[in-house]
């Protein structure tokens, strides 16, 4: 019996019953829908052997919608148990799981994906390629991520959730004080969906850089396809870092050796650097997709074109090099003296210069404009002054004297929710919205849509803000509760209603889409917002092949200045087209990675070796296949382009 | 329109409380030297942003007032700007120039609060050690050979030297009025200069999350003057008893306990880790190798101590 009480959840509630009998239901219930409707081979055929990247992109998207309401729920009982003074809703050990698993869901489940998948659906259309560099091994990435994710959220039911902090500072994080599998879960999930981000990274900048349309050199790609590339080669050197240390803490974990413990000169201080090092410039992959999503979306509704388009170029570059020399602010009280923190306050507070010159940038795109308030756009307009919120708190924190009192208080927490709720949430909303009827030939409900914006805008407000008060006022971050005498009560239980305000901010998202997918016209243009750049210019919804003539480009803004000034954009004639097989090895091989984690979760050595042996297999008959992709006939491009031309 | 509105509210408002003297935010109350700096500190940088703040919402206001397509003809065509040197030199040398101004700020206070508090530097600092485990604070007093658990006395205007190390995960100690936090982790010890000016009570705790006992892992601080401090310290010598390895090690397992008083320090038989008791190499040439193997058996010593 002993053997299965490790897959026993240590401090099981009522409500992980509940969630187990929900899941169980859910599994049951989809098994069963597919089986009855038959499906069972579409979903083979169309999704889990797809290559394409528009398809890859909208799983990445569901799936990062799923996390989202995961995170959510989390951050929901997190503002429920400190709404009111020593409350009993859940105990601390529960508290602990919640805010460490609502850290790690958000950053690296929830945001992570939904940028990736943004970039798979637009990038290759916005510098008018036909696929990513390497199709297949995009679907690599997405399943391992997808599987990732998974293993990791599994632990809620099967052995125990991670409770040491989405940072999993060591020695906390150590057999010694963390004795469930928790951090298991955490290392080895984050391990097998960090090497799908890491090939991410590597395709997206050999598309970029090797797949562009004849004529768009790199001044002229769209801001959107610059902060990928530049995305991209942050995710390139930064998590390799990630990955080592999570392998130095797997062994700590599972093999007995000592890079981070309290013994044998074991340094916890490593961890920390190492964490950070990846930790940083992880906050930029966030960031600057988002900083492209309002570059293209802040310009098509001023219906002018960026502002300072080289210098916003120029920002980005300087950022994403100042992201790699900031690491240790996250931790100036570490003891490292007056000297290094004065140093690694100079290189924080720089970051503001090139921000600000984005700030400054977008507010003159709207200078001479003729702004039209859609749902994208109110998303961009209420991020300017949010973010700039929270971007001066940042440059508060980064001073070393003060950030002794700021530091882990809810001043940072409000801080880093300033800057990623606006800057990342808003944009991924912003971008969902402004990129959805290219994905799926109907528009979202603009109504719904402005109701749920003014509830997550006041909500989000109303949820924060009180914290920068209470942080002032000595409120740590991570106490499960707080006794009545500390008089926080009032501003956290305004800050509980405020996340009730972003929770049906949230819910009435889902309502859009089921409202719109019934409802909405599907009577669109090919260019419902009369926008500027190519992934306008091919039809809706999109061929698989994307253009049947690859665009030749002459500016910035090609699309527009095809529809304003008259350039030809699609000057050829129609050619066979080269696309790659589907396939469905990196599905399998993901589902054995997933074997592979949950075997190595629990110490199953045996369940581990064989699915290594599985995990190699998969890739040496990669390596020895023969497949050379296939072509679509003139014939059959043109019959679709008919069709399509028809659809109008 | 109504957002902005609501901004600058929330803005003017947070201006108000942190000003307020009402009922002020501890942060901002200091009771000594070192979180006076610090709270200058905050609100120099406060008032620095808000002007910051400001110019990016007059800008923003009057773009989206103005430039709002309800307000153009409809055959209005935004024109094609490629952008302008002179305003982007602008606001390249504006923020240099703020980021230059706080940098000095931040170097210049960050030393002071790392040393001595001013005006102190002529008296002998009390040396007190302050070690974390789960979830309890000892504070060692070599100088007076006593120590307490989960409370802290202190004399006022005397400069104090914290030696900050931990039995467990890292903790941070932290006494919001006095001043701003420090690591205290296991393999070496950090210093923290703090120092009182007005006797009262404060708030101290672990900040750092350390496991699931964390939110109670607090201390009162009790700051009094020299003479009533001195006599503390004799009471104390004259009625508790002395503290003794088992009843050290009895403390240190998981869980919370009361406040209590020992004489003597357990720094005598489980010494802080600095010098040759630290717990890693620093790469100092002087340290010989049977003694980094002491300090490595010395730790493992605490680690099982904890299980």
């Amino acid at each position: 019996m002993d053997y299965f009480d490790r897959f026993a959840v240590p401090h099981p509630s009522p409500a992980i019953y509940a969630s187990m009998v929900a899941i169980g239901l859910t599994m049951i219930a989809v098994v069963a829908g597919i089986t009855y409707f038959k499906k069972w081979g579409y979903l083979w055929r169309e999704w889990l052997t797809t290559v394409d990247h528009k398809r890859i992109g909208i799983m990445y998207i569901l799936a990062a919608l799923l996390m989202l309401f995961r995170g959510g729920v989390d951050a929901l009982m997190m503002r429920a148990q400190t709404a009111i003074p020593d409350n009993g809703l859940l105990d601390g050990q529960h508290y602990n799981e919640v805010f460490t698993t609502h850290g790690v869901v958000m950053i690296l489940f929830m945001a992570m994906p939904f940028i990736i998948g943004l970039m798979n659906i637009v990038t290759p259309l916005q510098i008018g390629a036909r696929d990513v560099a390497f199709p297949r091994l995009n679907a690599v990435s997405f399943w391992l991520f997808f599987m990732g994710a998974m293993l990791f959220n599994i632990s809620f039911v099967v052995g125990g959730s991670p409770d040491a902090g989405w940072t999993s500072y060591f020695p906390l994080a150590s057999n010694d004080f963390s004795e469930s599998v928790g951090s298991n879960y955490y290392a080895i999930s984050l391990q097998i969906a960090g090497i799908g981000t890491l090939l991410t990274g590597i395709n997206f900048i050999v598309t970029i850089l090797k797949m562009r349309a004849p004529g768009m050199n790199l001044m002229k790609m769209p801001m959107f396809t610059w902060s990928i590339l530049i995305t991209n080669f942050i995710i390139v050197f930064a998590f390799p870092v990630l990955t080592v240390a999570l392998a130095l803490m797997t062994m700590d974990r599972l093999f007995g050796t000592q890079f981070f413990t309290m013994a044998n000169g074991g340094s916890d201080m490593l961890w920390a650097n190492l964490f950070w090092v990846w930790g940083h410039p992880e906050v930029y992959i966030v960031i600057l997709p988002a900083f492209g999503i309002y570059s293209e979306i802040i310009s098509t509704f001023a219906r002018r074109n960026l502002y300072g388009y080289n210098s916003m170029v120029i920002s980005m570059v300087a950022i994403s090099t100042l992201s790699f020399i900031v690491w240790a602010h996250h931790f100036y009280t570490m003891g490292h003296g007056a000297m290094v923190n004065g140093i690694f306050s100079i290189t924080t507070m720089a970051i503001a210069v090139p921000t600000g010159v984005k700030i400054f940038n977008w507010l003159f795109t709207l200078w001479k404009g003729k702004i039209v308030f859609t749902v994208p756009m109110l998303y961009s307009l209420a991020f300017i002054p949010i973010f700039t919120l929270g971007g001066v708190t940042g440059v508060m924190l980064a001073m070393a004297s003060a950030d002794y009192q700021y530091h882990n208080t809810m001043f940072l927490v409000v801080h880093f929710h300033y800057v990623l709720i606006p800057g990342t949430v808003f944009a991924v909303l912003a971008g969902f919205t402004y990129w959805w009827p290219k994905m799926f030939g109907f528009m979202l409900s603009e109504k719904i849509g402005k109701w749920s914006f003014w509830f997550i805008t006041i909500g989000f407000n109303v949820t924060f803000f009180p914290m920068f008060i209470t942080g002032l006022d000595g409120q740590a971050r991570r106490m499960y509760t707080y006794s009545e005498s500390t008089g926080y009560g009032p501003l956290n239980m305004l800050s509980f209603v405020g996340a009730i305000g972003l929770a049906i901010g949230f819910a009435l998202i889902v309502y859009n889409i089921y409202w719109s997918t019934r409802y909405a016209s599907r009577n669109i243009s090919n260019d419902p917002w009369d926008a500027r750049s190519l992934e306008w210019a091919t039809h809706t919804p999109i061929p698989e092949y994307n253009f049947a003539v690859v665009p030749t480009v002459a500016s910035t803004e090609a699309f527009w200045d095809a529809k304003k000034k008259g350039f030809k954009l699609f000057g050829g004639k129609v050619e066979k087209i080269h696309m790659p097989n589907n396939s469905g090895v990196p599905f399998i091989m993901s589902c054995i990675f997933f074997v592979w984690g949950f075997a190595l979760v629990f110490s199953m050595w045996i369940i581990a070796i064989i699915a290594t042996i599985g995990i190699f297999a998969c890739m040496i008959h990669r390596s020895f296949e023969k497949d050379h992709g296939r072509y679509i006939s003139v014939e059959e491009i043109e019959e679709t382009e008919n069709k399509l031309r028809g659809a109008k | 329109m109504k957002i902005k509105w609501a901004l600058l509210t929330i803005l003017f408002t947070i201006a108000t409380v942190l000003t307020g003297c009402d009922n002020p935010l501890m942060v901002l109350d200091p009771k000594g030297p070192v979180a006076a700096t610090q709270a200058d500190v905050i609100m120099i940088s406060i008032w620095t942003m808000a002007f910051v703040v400001l110019v990016v919402m007059v800008l923003y206001i009057f773009m989206i007032m103005k430039y709002r397509a309800s307000k153009q003809r409809d055959d209005y065509e935004p024109p094609h700007i490629e952008g302008s040197k002179v305003l982007e030199i602008i606001w390249v040398a504006i923020p240099i120039i703020i980021v230059a101004f706080l940098s000095v700020v931040t170097v210049k206070t960050t030393n002071e609060v790392e040393a001595t508090p001013k005006g102190y530097g002529d008296q002998e600092p009390l040396v007190i050690y302050a070690s974390s485990s789960n979830w309890k604070w000892h504070f060692s007093y070599p100088e007076e050979d006593i120590e307490t658990v989960n409370y802290l006395f202190i004399p006022t205007n005397r400069p104090i030297e914290f030696k900050l190390y931990s039995f467990g995960p890292i903790s941070s100690f932290w006494i919001p009025q006095l001043g701003g936090q420090k690591y205290a982790m296991s393999d070496m010890v950090n210093t923290l200069h703090l120092a009182a000016d007005v006797p009262g009570e404060y708030m101290g705790r672990n900040s750092n999350f350390s496991g699931s006992g964390f939110a109670q892992q607090t201390f009162n601080v009790n700051a009094l003057s020299a003479k009533d401090y001195d006599k503390w310290v004799d009471e104390i010598k004259a009625t508790a008893k002395p503290i003794t390895e088992e009843k050290f090690n009895e403390l240190l397992k998981p869980g919370h306990v009361g406040q209590s008083t020992y004489t003597g320090t357990h720094l005598e038989f489980s010494p802080a880790p600095e010098g040759e008791n630290a717990g890693h190499d620093h790469g100092s040439s002087d340290t010989e190798e049977h003694d980094s193997k002491d300090s490595h058996e010395e730790h493992s010593e605490h680690s099982n101590m904890n299980h």
